[in-house]
């Protein structure tokens, strides 16, 4: 009997690569029950309601419209509710200065978005299994980083 | 006069379900016959708590054989990476099958299955996190720290903690203190 499982959030405004994540998502081993949204805005109306479940882990897209993924985070951090939440951002730059950063604001986790769609499963099944652990662990998430 | 009452067992689940976890405080969805989602984490004291409320009406929580065995599993695991008395010169393979008293391959296969994880990467995941601690909150620098764990080198550690975080150990550090020194800045 699994009945435990990983509840994941995603934020992107791409219809094709939301497609990605939830097929790769599918995949996995591991049960996930995953939210989407199509806006920073639409995203943090959500998290700020009431009687939302928070997600286990929430990936955000950098460049979203109407809310970038950097002022929800920003956002995310300020508020004590959501502290719990792992928190991966992803990007196709992978500049030093860009990733140091949104680790200081408090991301957890910073992928490279991959090409192509096998490497993409693969990545996210890494953070998937790992942010597993630590949610299954109590880890201490003030020290969970992770670059892939 | 006698009555003659007809229940709906399910209600009245429902209804003790979400007394007691509202008596608790406890944010709560009833997802079903026998399954409550919560909404946050419980904490040891709650988790007591709770189970002791519950089982006054005959409730329990439930926790299957194997998941009981991983959890001695990774307790043993932690002991052996955090406690220093009990560090073992060993294998961890032989430490943790004399210590639970069944095969190695037995506790390897069941905890790949419930955890989704192998114990060797459990084990890495653990040394990276004691060594996190370790950079953070003593002044050892790497080389002690890897004496410290049982690494072979400085270097050995070095690669397994950016092979397992994707981040040099003096990264980290450096991103971690950025991190304080702001939450620091907003409190002043």
């Amino acid at each position: 009997m699994q009945t435990d499982y990983i509840h994941i959030i995603l934020a992107d405004d791409d219809e094709d690569d939301i497609l990605f994540f939830t097929d790769a998502f599918d995949e996995l081993k591991i049960n996930t029950k995953v939210n989407t949204f199509k806006d920073g805005v639409e995203l943090m109306n959500y998290l700020n309601k009431e009687e939302s479940l928070m997600p286990n882990v929430l990936f955000l897209d950098l460049n979203m419209p109407k809310k970038s993924g950097i002022e929800c985070l920003t956002e995310i951090k300020a508020c004590h509710k959501m502290a719990e939440i792992a928190i991966a951002i992803y990007s196709t730059s992978a500049s030093e200065e860009d990733i140091e950063k949104t680790f200081v604001l408090g991301a957890n986790i910073y992928i490279k978005k991959p090409s192509d769609f096998k490497k993409l499963k693969k990545v996210l099944s890494e953070v998937v299994s790992i942010n597993w652990q630590y949610h299954t662990n109590s880890l201490n998430k003030d020290n969970f980083l992770l670059r892939l | 006069m006698k009555l003659f009452l007809k229940f709906d067992f399910n209600t009245i689940s429902k209804k003790v379900l979400e007394a007691k976890f509202d008596e608790l405080n406890l944010k709560y969805k009833v997802l079903g016959f026998g399954e409550v989602e919560l909404i946050k984490k419980l904490t040891e004291a709650e988790y007591t708590a709770l189970n002791a409320s519950l089982n006054d009406y005959g409730i329990e929580i439930v926790k299957s054989e194997k998941s009981i065995l991983v959890q001695k599993i990774k307790d043993a695991i932690i002991d052996m990476v955090f406690n220093e008395n009990t560090n073992v010169n060993v294998k961890s393979s032989v430490y943790l099958s004399e210590k639970l008293e069944h095969s190695y391959g037995y506790l390897s296969n069941l905890f790949s299955e419930v955890t989704y994880s192998s114990i060797e990467n459990f084990i890495i995941i653990q040394k990276i996190e004691y060594s996190k601690q370790l950079i953070l909150n003593t002044e050892l620098n790497l080389t002690e720290i890897a004496f410290k764990l049982n690494y072979s080198s400085v270097a050995h550690l070095s690669t397994q903690f950016k092979n397992t975080t994707g981040i040099t150990p003096s990264a980290f550090q450096r991103i971690i203190f950025k991190r304080r020194e702001i939450a620091q800045q907003k409190t002043n």
